[in-house]
């Protein structure tokens, strides 16, 4: 892993996304890597995750994902790695902890108010009386009048 | 003198669009025609400024005028003609006069073609129109004009940024902004109802097109954008939630709900305070998405200190409207009663629900885009929220919205029996669960995306020809398919909409569970395989382009040993501006496509080559296009027509008795 790393830093030409170079022989851990991927951004880019990124530290974070996926260690524990040297900024998911929990549960929550809204809404409608449609405006009178008229 | 010319246009505009949005105000409430009638040539002379203003800016662009700033910046003399016009759209001063220009098109529109709208609505619409019309071109000509000249112009130009100089995204903003904007006249139609304190079917007619025109507009322009991502930037991704993306994307979502909420007052006369509502926030999400792009507040919080100026601006104007018009809406929603009474299983409880749907969604989305700053300003965290957030979050809702879709579309208004239109529809449903299960045994991963997605496709594509079908009758096959021709375009549209969606839900779906990737370093004349493809890089060559040199890959393409395509992908480099683009080569295909992308050139001989196998892709955009063409299809409808034609015959025959 070393070698390969010597190797990939004398490359340095602008990357473009995941190289060549970098994916593992492992299919199971390269597939792992990418999720990973996914879920941690580049942290100098404009809101691009480590995998899509060209960015050299986008490139060092894949290194680094993938160095300790082959040394053995948990997709959390590579997540929480990250995090305690970049902050939970690099997490494209936010965690479900402390404030982040009312961007979870707020959408769910609008979502039952606007059902049950909803449903009073309709139960109303379905209740109504006719009263509004049988009773014509002073404007409306004189319309039918005029129209009987002709 | 051209320059100064269209700058003095721009000026003049602005003045013109104060008049406008002060005298038929007070004309429309004293009953004064004369001052009602300002409205018509204040529209026309403020729309044909602006349409001078901007034409002397394209001039400047066209003919590389270096004594500009935004030229400078912007431009060069060895790009391509086409990216020197886009180039007028392609910065920050530029693209917000094609705002105010697309603004004072919409207004000018209801001028011309607003000849039945009662006096005073016309009036108080577009007076409000061009407040909003005031506001932005105070906005360009005090924080960003376009017509800033420099004191020693350069010899050549700074160029546009490379990834910009494409066709795809050269008519990408425009179409965006018609979209934008066009939804300025829902708005401008919605407090013009507040205002005049009444809402009726007659109301909801004239909004309906206005509304359904920026949405067709919205779509194409999402839909591009989106299509250029997948090709241009490389790795065929197609959308990634950004808070740009999510900014178009949030009043795309409400003007759907829109459009559907107008029919419920168009034919029952209920839900008027709610459509007034989403008038007002697909405008204001319009107006909080323009703040989000321009101020650059959320792609990084930093940004917004470097131009205070501009991100006030436009936050003071998103505020003034959309708290303006709510205040408004709050104040006189309670005069608009409904009149419709409908059972519980019915047509407008489908649209409810439809509503529920797209505004929670829209909600889910925007809580999401800003969530990072809230929790920034208010809890002292920097976090992000990303794509995984998102299609956990927002995925549901829109597969909630396609189950119930096609049984809501074939309910009929008023009062419906449940039970007789899932059973109308039981075949379908049969359908589309063996088409899911089919695809759940047939695919190799083990994944809910690829059949849940398919099923959902037939569901409503079916569902869709099902709703044409069940309103022909009951005669014979012949005289149904003749009848099915004969439908209203309204009900052609509703169908094409609705199974495009289907159709862009399979593609997402599919493309999502089923891409295949494959990223090696390729020698010469020395194929690999991918997925069932043999793939081989024939030959690499270095060619000059206009502005940038490009490193092309030969490619070969062959499945089971028969030939499939020749692919070219690139890599170029701008010299001007020093920076790369990757030029993938796609073979668009009904099932699939093939994705080549060609990278630098390995230190031990080869080519770093990425090949993708992308299934369903143009699914996607072609379900976008049938979703803007059953939107085309249903505003060339008879109705609007004939309602027009109606009420001109009335008023020659009025004007004859008198």
């Amino acid at each position: 892993m070393k070698h390969l790393i010597l190797i990939l830093t004398l490359l340095a030409s602008p990357a473009f996304a995941v190289q060549p170079d970098e994916v593992l022989s492992d299919p199971v851990l390269e597939a792992r890597a990418r999720s990973l991927g996914q879920e941690l951004r580049c942290v100098v880019c404009q809101g691009e995750n480590i995998d899509e990124s060209n960015a050299g530290i986008a490139r060092d974070l894949r290194l680094l994902v993938r160095e300790r996926l082959v040394a053995g260690e948990s997709d959390q524990e590579i997540l929480d790695f990250v995090v305690d040297r970049y902050g939970e900024y690099v997490l494209m998911r936010p965690t479900w902890a402390g404030s982040n929990i009312i961007l979870y549960i707020s959408g769910p929550a609008l979502l039952l108010f606007a059902l049950f809204a909803g449903f009073f809404y309709l139960r109303g409608r379905g209740r109504a009386q006719y009263t509004t449609d049988a009773e014509l405006s002073q404007v409306e009178e004189a319309r039918l009048a005029e129209i009987l008229k002709e | 003198m051209i320059i100064e010319l269209g700058h003095f246009a721009l000026i003049l505009a602005f003045a013109v669009a104060l008049v406008q949005a002060i005298i038929p105000l007070i004309g429309a409430h004293k009953r004064w025609p004369g001052w009602m009638a300002v409205s018509i040539p204040a529209a026309n002379a403020q729309f044909f400024l602006t349409a001078f203003a901007f034409a002397a800016l394209t001039y400047a662009f066209v003919t590389s005028d270096f004594s500009l700033k935004v030229v400078v910046q912007n431009s060069h003399t060895a790009k391509p003609m086409l990216y020197k016009v886009a180039g007028v759209w392609g910065n920050h001063e530029g693209s917000m006069l094609l705002w105010v220009l697309i603004l004072t098109l919409f207004g000018a529109c209801a001028a011309w073609f607003g000849g039945n709208l009662p006096p005073t609505l016309r009036a108080r619409v577009l007076a409000v129109q061009s407040s909003i019309g005031a506001a932005f071109l105070g906005f360009v000509l005090f924080t960003s004009n376009p017509f800033t000249r420099l004191q020693n112009p350069p010899f050549d130009g700074q160029g546009l940024n490379p990834l910009l100089q494409d066709p795809g995204l050269a008519f990408h903003p425009p179409f965006l902004y018609l979209g934008y904007v066009g939804l300025s006249m829902s708005f401008s139609f919605a407090v013009a109802a507040l205002i005049e304190g009444r809402v009726d079917a007659a109301w909801a007619r004239w909004v309906r097109p206005w509304t359904l025109a920026a949405w067709i507009f919205l779509t194409i322009g999402i839909a591009l954008g989106s299509w250029w991502a997948y090709y241009e930037l490389g790795w065929g991704g197609f959308w990634f939630w950004d808070s740009v993306e999510n900014a178009s994307f949030m009043p795309w979502l409400i003007a759907v709900a829109l459009l559907h909420s107008a029919i419920v007052v168009e034919k029952r006369e209920s839900l008027k305070s709610w459509t007034i509502l989403l008038a007002i926030l697909a405008f204001g999400f319009s107006l909080i998405g323009a703040f989000i792009v321009r101020s650059g507040i959320l792609t990084s919080v930093h940004a917004f200190a470097t131009d205070p100026e501009r991100g006030v601006y436009i936050l003071f104007i998103t505020a003034f409207f959309t708290g303006g018009s709510l205040i408004l809406f709050a104040i006189r929603a309670q005069a608009m009663e409904a009149k419709g009474i409908f059972s519980m299983a019915s047509r407008e409880t489908a649209l409810v629900l439809n509503n529920v749907l797209l505004a929670v969604a829209a909600f889910v989305v925007f809580i999401g885009t800003v969530w990072p700053l809230v929790a920034e300003v208010a809890f002292d965290r920097k976090l992000s929220v990303g794509a995984p957030f998102f299609n956990m979050a927002f995925t549901p809702f829109m597969v909630a919205l396609a189950v119930i879709l096609p049984i809501g579309a074939i309910l009929p208004w008023k009062r419906a029996r449940l039970a007789r239109a899932i059973k109308s529809m039981s075949g379908l449903i049969a359908l589309a669960l063996a088409a899911g299960v089919l695809i759940w045994s047939m695919q190799t991963g083990r994944t809910a995306l690829g059949p849940v997605g398919g099923a959902l496709g037939v569901w409503l594509v079916l569902g869709a020809i099902k709703d044409l079908w069940m309103r022909t009758g009951r005669n014979g096959f012949s005289a149904r398919v003749t009848r099915m021709f004969k439908l209203p375009r309204a009900d052609w549209g509703k169908a094409m909409a609705h199974g495009g969606f289907g159709i862009a839900i399979t593609g997402i779906a599919c493309l999502t569970a089923w891409s295949e990737e494959d990223i090696r370093v390729a020698n010469l004349n020395e194929p690999f395989t991918v997925g069932t493809l043999e793939v081989t890089l024939l030959d690499v060559s270095r060619l000059q382009g206009p502005n940038y040199v490009t490193t092309m890959g030969e490619m070969s393409v062959t499945e089971n040993g028969k030939l499939i395509t020749m692919l070219k992908p690139e890599k170029r480099v701008y010299p001007v501006q020093a920076m790369p683009t990757t030029e993938a080569a796609i073979h668009n295909g009904f099932l699939r496509d093939i994705y080549l992308v060609i990278g630098d050139a390995q230190q031990g001989g080869g080519w770093a080559v990425r090949t993708y196998i992308k299934p369903f892709a143009s699914w996607i955009w072609a379900g976008c296009i049938v979703m803007a063409l059953g939107g085309m299809v249903s505003l060339t409808d008879r109705r609007y027509r004939v309602a027009a034609g109606a009420r001109k015959q009335r008023r020659t025959a009025m004007a004859a008795a008198e």
